[in-house]
């Protein structure tokens, strides 16, 4: 753990040299009809309806991922989804910044489903990290080559040239890329190992990267109406469905199907069922009609009968149970840390302390229902959606459609809210299968919310049991920590699963987190998997993934300790992060190791003026700490929450956040605070306000009508603050969701003296602590 | 046969008359600002204005749009330059945009009501436009900002 090979896997698990960084890159002239390394996409993208322009005739196309019109514009592809962190500004950003270029005259264009993009997935908070040094030689070999040619057209040498805003300078005289373009030949090509050898600017002359005034490209077109998400895309002729969906996610049979007051329903054209090879979809009818209304109807008015699957049952108690028996059993499970001494410090220990701590299942509820348009055409399978790993869901659509992977092409469009929801693709199935079934014609499925909300990928409830071993002095001998939940990578993407210390394979997003960064002695984290879950339902990916959760039984456990130990909590965790041994960090991801982390948690301690504050009757602060997502990739993050607990309702207010954040270096300055807000209130809302239950096999919730996710009025006010740096960048998108619970956990005890064990917090569990009290 | 006016255009649609508004104007008409969301009023995503005030369109059956004046986020400003958009840009509120169409819609709506609008009326007012995103910093930041543009209070960013 802590490399992150499984980028340099290929999807069969292949180690290959076709990762982003050691491809080869081209430097060609596009004229005259010869193209020669990559051909472009033959259609753009439909994102930008108002702004699709594509370089024509003539542009030069560096590497595959720019090109440079004639007219000058610069074109920037992004192999990533854009869901709100506009990531195609951040990117284009990186490239456009060494290559000098003009901002004014850089496009972004999303592109559709391509071998030669290599792996397509955008989460994990992975896509700046991911594209850095690609983005940053890319932009290195497109302004060397400009420079050559230039200086050829100007008549002097590269060594006398300048360059600066997409013109080329030397002695009085200049040219634009533009220019270049048109007038010259650039026909440079580079090896990775020239590529590696270019020139990077240093960070002091950065221009475009860490520029607060840029605004994000993608912006206008959502606050016009004409921004195209997946559910806006139509073709001619294409028929609505709506999924009729059966009572469990896996095992269901179809009995029978009367279809005779559907019949009843004006646009009603027939019903499907749906037989899907990649089995992913099982038991599922799906109902077409002539418009989506009509589709919506339809299917309430189609009665079908099913023979359950065997989870028709279950519940969210069996399944956390279930969790607890794994951990109890000392068989089983993967060890990602497993220290010599850990067995033993706990047999001689002077004292051990234990807890339980448990959260629930939590849904995406991404605004815009999963949905997708499929059709065949000339052969070749067009799937339009929103989607965050194509890589993934591809194999397994040209699967259920008993076709080869070439024969498949996804159509990128805007995502109305990923959070994970949208990394399994399993909605677009049903869509291609509906098409197929009907020879290919046309078939926009969309799924109500209630569909969407049932067969959500979701958020596995978990168990974690924490343990710590003391000696006599109270210093902590050892730690030894253990997490049951569904694996979400273990049933979706296999072969991205990281080995443990055992060898065996593992889920790291479902125990991230709990391999922390403090000094605890002789260290064991064991990862259990919960096959309950994972009959029951299909475990998703959800905003932060395991450190949303984890965070809750490390950090809350940490402060438990500091008070049995009548240290302050924050002090505790600082002679905690001491960088010793494992925690020391390495370059270029994890510099500086957990001085970094302990380096934020004292500038948050300065900003708040921590334990130096009087705050009214029944508030308080409460503080934690975490590494972000992945001890590969840390973003070294703080929160402290200041909460109010009303007494007589339980009722818990967040009146503040305070974050601060090392991301090393932060591409995208107002993007990087927009992406730390909203993960910051995704971790309030699942603390204190959003939670499902698993009810005889299914989320219980089906609507906003029980779900209650934050609203407006709930927000607190937010104090965010990076700390500067000029180390590697490291991920955003999710770090902030990590820390939010357990400081809001932290909050309620340093107010009102309750320890809460589950998350989320219900103001009757306040209520009975309060009690207990 | 239902007749209404849509962003200052005369529609006429031949569709059942409980079918929600909000297909009709998608679908039926081809303007897909207007977004599905929770399908029961609940999140906001399907807000539009009938005759000026902020409208569900999802549980609005079209029965009811007979005659009735509608705009949608595509009939506020020729050029998509109302005041209130031109903040949400400056401001960039927008994450993943999906929901922002019908916080617009409500956010023109409320100024109407509440000019010069507290924290507490526009958490009243905008409560029920759920942002999964959650910008809601930037929203109440933008409408306090729109509020006082249009007063024409210089000092008040």
């Amino acid at each position: 753990m802590g490399r992150l090979n499984r980028f340099r896997l290929g999807k069969d698990g292949r180690r290959e040299q076709a990762s982003l960084s050691r491809r080869g890159f081209l430097v060609t002239s596009l004229g005259a009809g010869v193209m020669f390394g990559f051909a472009r996409p033959s259609s753009a993208n439909q994102i930008f309806p108002l702004d699709r322009s594509l370089p024509g005739d003539g542009a030069f196309e560096p590497t595959i991922w720019c090109s440079i019109a004639p007219d000058g514009e610069i074109t920037v592809n992004i192999i990533r989804a854009e869901m709100g962190q506009h990531i195609g500004t951040a990117l284009a950003r990186i490239i456009a910044d060494e290559m000098e270029a003009d901002w004014s005259k850089v496009r972004i264009n999303y592109v559709d489903t391509d071998p030669k993009w290599g792996l397509m997935v955008t989460g994990g908070s992975w896509s700046v990290w991911m594209t850095w040094d690609v983005f940053r030689q890319a932009g290195a070999a497109t302004r060397t080559a400009m420079v050559e040619e230039g200086a050829r057209l100007l008549g002097t040498t590269p060594d006398k040239c300048t360059v600066a805003n997409s013109i080329v300078s030397a002695g009085g005289k200049q040219i634009s890329f533009g220019d270049i373009v048109a007038k010259g030949h650039p026909s440079h090509s580079f090896t990775p190992e020239e590529m590696a050898r270019l020139p990077l600017k240093p960070a002091s002359e950065r221009r475009l990267i860490g520029n607060a005034e840029l605004k994000a490209l993608d912006i206008p077109a959502k606050t016009n109406g004409t921004a195209i998400y997946g559910i806006d895309a139509r073709v001619e002729g294409m028929l609505y469905a709506r999924p009729k969906m059966p009572p469990t996610r896996y095992g269901s049979r179809v009995r029978s199907v009367d279809d005779t007051d559907a019949k009843k329903i004006k646009g009603y054209v027939r019903y499907l069922l749906i037989e899907d090879p990649s089995e992913v979809v099982q038991g599922w009818v799906v109902v077409l009609a002539e418009s989506y209304s009509a589709a919506i109807r339809a299917t309430d008015a189609l009665k079908v009968d099913w023979t359950p699957g065997e989870t028709i049952h279950t519940s969210e108690r069996d399944i956390q149970d279930r969790g607890r028996e794994l951990i109890s059993n000392k068989d089983g499970g993967v060890y990602i840390f497993n220290d010599d001494g850990v067995d033993q410090a706990f047999s001689s220990a002077h004292t051990v302390m234990e807890q339980e701590y448990t959260c629930a299942s939590v849904l995406h509820y991404q605004l815009e229902p999963t949905n997708a348009l499929a059709f065949e055409k000339d052969g070749v399978y067009e799937i339009h959606a929103g989607n965050q790993w194509q890589s993934l869901i591809l194999p397994t659509l040209a699967k259920s459609l008993q076709v080869p992977e070439s024969k498949v092409i996804l159509r990128s469009y805007l995502l109305g809210g990923g959070f994970g929801r949208r990394l399994n693709g399993d909605y677009m199935i049903p869509a291609a299968l509906a098409s197929k079934a009907l020879g290919g014609k046309p078939v926009k499925l969309i799924l109500t919310r209630s569909d969407d909300m049932q067969f959500d990928s979701f958020r596995s409830p978990s168990v974690q049991r924490v343990r710590m071993a003391f000696d006599g002095s109270d210093r902590i001998t050892s730690m030894d920590y253990q997490a049951a939940a569904g694996w979400p990578t273990g049933v979706m993407a296999e072969a991205f699963m990281e080995k443990g210390v055992d060898g065996k394979p593992y889920d790291q997003f479902a125990i991230a987190g709990g391999d922390h960064w403090y000094e605890v002695g002789a260290f064991r984290v064991r990862a259990l998997r919960n096959d309950l879950a994972e009959k029951t339902f299909r475990p998703g990916w959800l905003r932060s993934v395991s450190p949303g959760w984890t965070s809750w039984g490390i950090e809350c456990f940490l402060d438990e300790v500091a008070h049995r130990q009548k240290k302050d909590p924050a002090q505790f965790r600082l002679e905690l992060l001491t960088a010793q041994g494992r925690n020391k960090g390495q370059a270029p991801d994890s510099v500086g190791g957990a001085l970094r982390q302990a380096a934020v948690v004292r500038r948050l301690m300065e900003k708040v003026n921590w334990g130096k504050t009087t705050l009214p009757k029944d508030t308080a602060m409460g503080l934690a700490t975490t590494a972000g997502q992945e001890r590969g990739m840390p973003t070294w993050i703080g929160c402290v929450a200041q909460v109010h607990v009303d007494r007589s309702t339980g009722v818990v207010t967040c009146q503040k956040l305070t974050i601060v954040v090392d991301a090393g270096t932060v591409v995208d300055p107002d993007g990087a605070k927009a992406q730390t807000e909203g993960a910051a209130l995704w971790g309030l809302s699942m603390a204190l306000f959003e939670n499902t239950e698993i009810v005889n096999g299914m989320p219980v919730d089906r609507n906003l009508n029980t779900y209650t996710p934050l609203r407006i009025a709930d927000t607190p006010e937010m104090d965010i603050e990076f700390l500067p740096s000029t180390e590697k960048p490291m991920g955003l998108g999710e770090p902030g969701t990590t820390v939010v619970g357990p400081a809001i956990g932290n909050a309620i005890f340093n107010a009102v003296g309750v320890r809460l064990r589950h998350m989320p917090v219900r103001p009757a569990d306040v209520l009975r602590g309060l009690q207990n009290s | 046969m239902t007749t209404f006016r849509l962003n200052g255009r005369e529609v006429t649609v031949d569709v059942p008359g409980d079918t929600p508004l909000l297909w009709v104007i998608r679908d039926e008409v081809g303007l897909t600002g207007t977004k599905f969301g929770c399908g029961i009023g609940m999140c906001g995503a399907c807000t539009i204005h009938i005759g000026g005030r902020a409208t569900r369109s999802c549980v609005t059956p079209i029965s009811a749009a007979e005659g009735a004046d509608i705009t949608t986020i595509e009939g506020i400003d020729p050029e998509g330059n109302h005041p209130v958009q031109q903040v949400w840009r400056e401001i960039q509120v927008p994450q993943c945009g999906y929901c922002q169409s019908g916080q617009i819609m409500q956010a023109i709506s409320l100024l109407k009501d509440y000019p010069s609008p507290t924290d507490e009326e526009i958490d009243a007012v905008m409560a029920g436009s759920l942002c999964r995103c959650m910008t809601y910093i930037r929203i109440r930041e933008a409408i306090k900002k729109a509020a006082a543009t249009a007063r024409g209070d210089a000092s008040n960013g």
